[in-house]
């Protein structure tokens, strides 16, 4: 019987009933309690914002975090911008087998394979682009891929762009993205495009 | 400099500073009440726009807004009434402006052998007229949403209306209880007043006569509809921007901005008109015209200068406090429903006001004082 949704007009709670107690319905010693605890949160905040600006850093008077200058840590399972691991010799371990492209639900990766001068080796990518405008960050291509050639640990995510090309990134922009620092911040500046690139 | 023109300059004086001092008030409140709430909300709140790097917490935003509403584009409905339209910011921000005329911020400044009331006009009906003033500004938001040719414009124009008359009913039956305690309709006499002790055969010296102490619950009511009367949250059912939208929603650019302006004018006027009526208006406690005289004896001399300064610089900073305590209201109180605030106007603080008229007619019949 406990459910989430009120039927009728009985409280399921006594402190959430629509019945006003007398006290409550006068208003005004309900309205002072508020006040005393939004004027203690203000005196409280604004003693610690004093006490910072006169050079106690310990002190923090909000729990702000000052984006673009200052971030929080990410954790290292977070999914961001993807990259292709490269080899010894800085060819890319990606096979072209496709099994990202099929797995991707958003079809935002497009393969084209190439024969590979090693005939150890399969095959290698002549083009690998994942169009990011389309990607959902659902991580099924890093899973999907037998040779760990995909990743998602750069840390990246700020790779906002004012048109869809410039939202598709190649294989070498790609292949030159290396993975996040210990404390999840991209150790690797933000691509650009090479179309994006400002002359 | 002939001594007539000595005159003009000394009258216009009072007028000067207190437009300078309303408006910019006015102008920072846009600051205070972001930077205040950020604060109660443990936020840091606007502190991105810069000069040349310099940022000084934040203050620059007000300026930035100013630019952006000027530049805006000035849009006007096609079927408004173009005169009304252009005509209602106007008559909103002029009434919250000239309403504080009459609140006086210190005692008579005697300089070059004259003396001026440190008041920007000297009315003897000075409390009829801050009320009159204040009901007026309604007219701007009536035209307002009358003249925007939209339906919720109109709404909201109506719902203002509305809450102004149940609000005004309130203060003006609740300012009546000071009127009988002090004795006159001049403000500045009310701010006097409160300088003189209260109950000496009591207390002797040691408690002024401040309004907040002889009519504590006048200054309830009169707290309560002068919110309602400046159309802030709990009260902003006229406005209600996140949603509902009133009387100003075909307006746009500095003319949007100057309905905005009107109600941190009219928080200053309300705060003013608070401080006059019942913190004491200028009075510092124990502060006479020759210095400080202390209840156990002391005694500090001051020059009249300095007692002038006191005094209005205490009643600048009474103002900063009420009006920190009004946004303190403004950003932890939800909104009355429309029908909750009628009941409060109509239900509640008008039958408690005439009840304090009468309470105050008695009380002063017991102390022989009517």
């Amino acid at each position: 019987m406990a459910s989430p949704y009120q039927s009728g007009n009985a409280p399921m709670d006594s402190r959430h009933s629509s019945r006003l107690t007398l006290r409550q319905r006068f208003f005004l010693v309900e309205v002072l309690v508020a006040l005393a605890l939004t004027a203690r949160h203000f005196i409280v905040n604004m003693g610690k914002h004093t006490l910072r600006a006169l050079g106690v850093k310990s002190a923090h008077g909000a729990v702000t975090i000052q984006y673009p200058e200052e971030r929080r840590p990410y954790s290292p399972r977070l999914r961001s911008l993807h990259r292709l691991v490269r080899r010894e010799d800085g060819s890319p371990r990606c096979v072209a087998c496709m099994m990202c492209e099929t797995v991707c639900p958003a079809h935002c990766i497009y393969i084209v394979a190439d024969e590979h001068p090693n005939p150890e080796i399969e095959k290698v990518p002549a083009r690998f682009d994942i169009d990011l405008g389309k990607c959902v960050f659902c991580g099924y291509c890093v899973e999907a891929c037998p040779e760990d050639a995909i990743r998602m640990d750069t840390g990246i995510l700020e790779f906002s762009a004012y048109d869809r090309a410039s939202m598709i990134y190649t294989k070498e922009i790609l292949l030159a993205l290396e993975p996040a620092r210990a404390d999840g911040a991209p150790s690797s500046p933000v691509p650009i495009p090479p179309h994006r690139v400002p002359s | 400099m002939s001594g007539r023109a000595l005159d003009l300059l000394l009258q216009a004086m009072p007028v000067a500073f207190i437009m300078f001092v309303v408006l910019n008030f006015g102008g920072i409140l846009t600051w205070v009440e972001r930077k205040q709430s950020a604060i109660m909300q443990d936020r840091i709140g606007a502190n991105r726009a810069s000069i040349f790097g310099i940022r000084i917490f934040g203050l620059l935003h007000p300026l930035a807004d100013a630019i952006k509403m000027l530049t805006k584009e000035d849009f006007m409905p096609a079927r408004a009434d173009r005169l009304l339209f252009k005509l209602a910011p106007f008559v909103s921000v002029f009434f919250a402006l000239t309403a504080f005329a009459s609140i006086p911020f210190g005692d008579t400044l005697r300089i070059a052998g004259r003396e001026i009331q440190l008041q920007a006009v000297t009315l003897n009906v000075g409390i009829l007229y801050v009320l009159a003033m204040l009901s007026m500004g309604v007219y701007g938001l009536m035209m307002a949403g009358w003249a925007s040719a939209n339906n919720f414009a109109l709404l909201g124009g109506q719902r203002a209306a509305a809450l102004m008359i149940s609000a005004e009913v309130a203060i003006g039956a609740s300012v009546m209880g000071v009127v009988m305690v002090y004795g006159s309709l001049n403000m500045q006499d009310i701010a006097r007043a409160q300088g003189h002790p209260l109950l000496p055969q009591l207390f002797g010296n040691w408690i002024p006569a401040w309004g907040i102490l002889t009519q504590p619950l006048a200054f309830v009511i009169f707290l309560t509809a002068g919110i309602a009367a400046t159309k802030r949250i709990p009260f902003d059912m006229p406005e209600g921007e996140s949603e509902i939208i009133g009387y100003f929603i075909e307006y746009s650019g500095m003319k949007f901005g100057m309905f905005a302006m009107a109600d941190f004018l009219e928080t200053v006027v309300i705060a003013g008109m608070t401080t006059a009526l019942f913190l004491g208006g200028w009075q510092v406690p124990y502060l006479q015209a020759s210095g400080f005289a202390f209840p156990w004896g002391a005694e500090v001399a001051l020059p009249h200068l300095a007692v002038v300064g006191l005094q209005v610089g205490t009643f600048l900073v009474k103002v900063s406090a009420m009006i920190w305590f009004l946004m303190l209201i403004r950003w932890t109180l939800p909104r009355f429903r429309y029908d909750q605030a009628m009941r409060l106007g109509w239900l509640g603080l008008f039958p408690l006001s005439v009840l304090n008229i009468v309470l105050t007619g008695l009380v002063l019949l017991v102390l022989g004082k009517a």
